[in-house]
């Protein structure tokens, strides 16, 4: 499959802000949370990635890094073979026709006093890429194709006018409008209930189809991700501790973090309650994680080498790769 | 079965507003038995939460009980006196909310919380006892009572969620209500959170009203399941029934909606539509105008709620 995103060595600390008292007297060290700490993957054209993981584990800083709305401390990005990770704010700008977003909350995404119109075709406005009438043309014909029907009708409401269900179609159209090739999604259903969160789904994979689009979606939930993605990549404090095929790391998971997660993802059905015990504690710190592999403290299986040096990605078959020393 | 421990009749909320009167909630009956889990699942609106806070008489002006009762053991809790109230709450029943970041208050100790709660109730003594009494909660539920003395922002999302819950147990309650209590944790962190509640049920035998959207979450726990959709109950019967065999059309489409991680899915069932408008609730069944198998009698009257198997009940013309 040809690529269209690669990233390599990915890094992202953010400094932790210090007291006046501290920056004053003490001589402590400036701290940092280790948000994305060495991550390199790449997506196919047309591929879903899925990036998994709990909250803190660095899987939105990571999609906001993809895109340059955050920039890296250091690591590159590549898209459809190019380094974009230093090119200037003009090329970036035309480049983001190509590289959407669309984030959790439907609500906050959309400013309350544009209308929906209005909303979905600023970017084509702002891309230089048709105005006036035409603008309002391609909106409506975005409109229609993600189901916001009858478009003319709704091309007029401001977003307070509208259901949950129908505002994450509006971000799915603006998002969409200038045509793009790649659409980070950030938790796009977290907030929505349960039949808007599959109708979106729905939409999303028909969309992918007809724009031909590839996505990198960020979500917690991996049931939702086993439905939607080809790949996914499991995030344990920053690191991509296992990532293959959805068959690969659902099948055949082989780091104990990922099983864990498997574990406890709740199952519809109350013949299939879960009986096996979960790991102890919570997700520590981004700013001093335990040394080693991450997840050693609350691993059942850690051995002593665990505890120092981190643990490579290791091809177990062609394309699944685990952070885990022990033998499958 | 085992007894009855709170029972619910016919009961309707109402929220009167600028606009007119939200009905939130409407004929609701349904029983709760003794030592079992029950959810109360729906989506945004459906009138779960309404219905949550009235068992503890905690609805928000202009919320009203406009119709109906509520009985603890054959006791009416909506007639009860202010003091009796003040007892019945905590003592009987009590309940966790959501977001236990805004439950908790930032500048008091864990141990001020519990110290605060048994003085409400009248039954603190002294520092000493009440310590040792907070600290056994805190161990029941897996938490060193040493962090009794510590502050809320001293402990993680989970363990904050767990001293809600212990503040709901330290006066031994026999009904537990709790509102989407795992909404804000993460996966393993809920996990972890539904053993707890397993382990409530089964060690103590205490009664759990489980309010959520999350159906998942439900199955891993509850014995019954009510569906709630448009301030009505659509259906209710065992997790089991539920799940394998729903039987009105709003129920089969909820479960068709949610992804399941041991089952390669197709496709999800997609609903249209949006519920209905509860200030002018639709005179017939309020799933008609999105169901498929809608037919002309459903817009027009409300469909009885029957029991048509065993411990299952639903309110839907295709079965009369």
């Amino acid at each position: 499959m040809e690529e269209l995103i690669r990233v390599t060595n990915l890094i992202k600390n953010f400094p932790v802000q210090k007291s006046v008292l501290d920056m004053l007297f003490s001589g402590k060290k400036q701290q940092y949370v280790h948000a994305v700490d060495d991550v390199s993957f790449s997506i196919g054209k047309g591929e879903v990635l899925g990036l998994a993981g709990e909250s803190g584990s660095g899987k939105s800083t990571t999609g906001r890094l993809l895109l340059r709305l955050l920039e890296a401390t250091s690591g590159s990005i590549f898209y459809d073979g190019r380094d974009i990770s230093t090119i200037g704010k003009e090329e970036l700008r035309r480049l983001r026709m190509k590289m959407q977003v669309v984030f959790q909350d439907p609500d906050s995404s959309l400013s309350p006093r544009m209308t929906v119109g209005q909303a979905i075709s600023d970017p084509l406005r702002i891309q230089g890429l048709a105005s006036g009438a035409e603008a309002k043309r391609r909106a409506i014909q975005i409109m229609e194709q993600v189901g916001l029907t009858p478009a003319e009708f709704l091309y007029r409401k401001y977003p307070h006018q509208l259901s949950g269900g129908q505002t994450q179609r509006v971000v799915l159209a603006r998002a969409l409008v200038t045509n793009p090739e790649f659409v980070v999604a950030d938790e796009p259903i977290a907030m929505a209930d349960v039949s808007v969160r599959a109708l979106i789904l729905e939409l999303m994979k028909q969309l992918k189809r007809e724009f031909n689009l590839t996505y990198l979606f960020i979500t917690h939930d991996l049931a939702t991700a086993k439905y939607l993605c080809d790949r996914i990549a499991i995030m344990y404090l920053g690191r991509i501790v296992e990532i293959g095929t959805k068959d690969q790391v659902f099948r055949t998971p082989h780091h104990p973090y990922t099983k864990a997660l498997l574990q406890a993802v709740p199952v519809p059905d109350p013949k299939e309650r879960r009986k096996d015990a979960l790991p102890r504690g919570e997700i520590p710190s981004a700013v001093n994680p335990p040394p080693g592999c991450h997840f050693h403290p609350r691993c059942p299986f850690a051995i002593d080498p665990c505890r120092s040096g981190r643990p490579p990605l290791r091809e177990l078959s062609p394309g699944h790769f685990s952070a885990c020393i022990l033998e499958p | 079965m085992e007894k009855t421990i709170l029972e619910v009749k016919d009961l309707s909320i109402d929220y009167p507003i600028s606009i007119g009167t939200v009905h939130a909630v409407r004929n609701v009956s349904f029983t709760l038995h003794k030592g079992e889990v029950l959810g109360l699942v729906g989506e945004s609106g459906c009138g779960k939460s309404t219905l949550g806070l009235s068992f503890l008489r905690l609805l928000r002006a202009p919320g009203r009980v406009a119709g109906g009762s509520i009985e603890f053991e054959g006791r009416d809790i909506m007639s009860m006196k202010t003091e009796e109230l003040r007892l019945f709450r905590g003592n009987k029943m009590a309940m966790v909310f959501q977001n236990p970041l805004t439950s908790l208050n930032p500048l008091m100790r864990i141990r001020d919380h519990f110290f605060e709660t048994l003085k409400v109730h009248n039954v603190f003594t002294n520092r000493t006892e009440a310590e040792k009494k907070a600290g056994d909660v805190l161990e029941r539920l897996g938490i060193d009572r040493q962090r009794l003395h510590e502050y809320p922002h001293q402990m993680s999302g989970g363990m904050r969620q767990r001293i809600m819950i212990g503040l709901g147990l330290i006066l031994d309650p026999e009904i537990l209500i709790a509102d989407e209590p795992t909404t804000a944790l993460d996966v393993i962190v809920e996990a972890t959170f539904v053993d707890l509640l397993k382990l409530l049920k089964e060690e103590y035998n205490i009664s759990i009203i489980l309010i959520s959207h999350n159906l998942a979450m439900v199955a891993e726990i509850a014995n019954r399941i009510a569906v709630m959709y448009g301030g009505k109950i659509a259906e209710i019967g065992t997790a089991e029934q539920i799940f394998a065999e729903p039987m009105h059309p709003y129920t089969q489409g909820l479960i068709g909606c949610v992804p399941n991680i041991n089952v390669d899915q197709e496709s999800l069932v997609s609903m249209a539509g949006s519920p209905p408008d509860l200030v002018v609730p639709p005179p017939g069944c309020p799933f008609a105008d999105r169901c498929p198998k809608g037919m002309d009698i459903c817009r027009q009257k409300m469909p009885p709620m029957k029991e048509y198997r065993a411990n299952q009940q639903t309110a839907c013309w295709l079965y009369e």
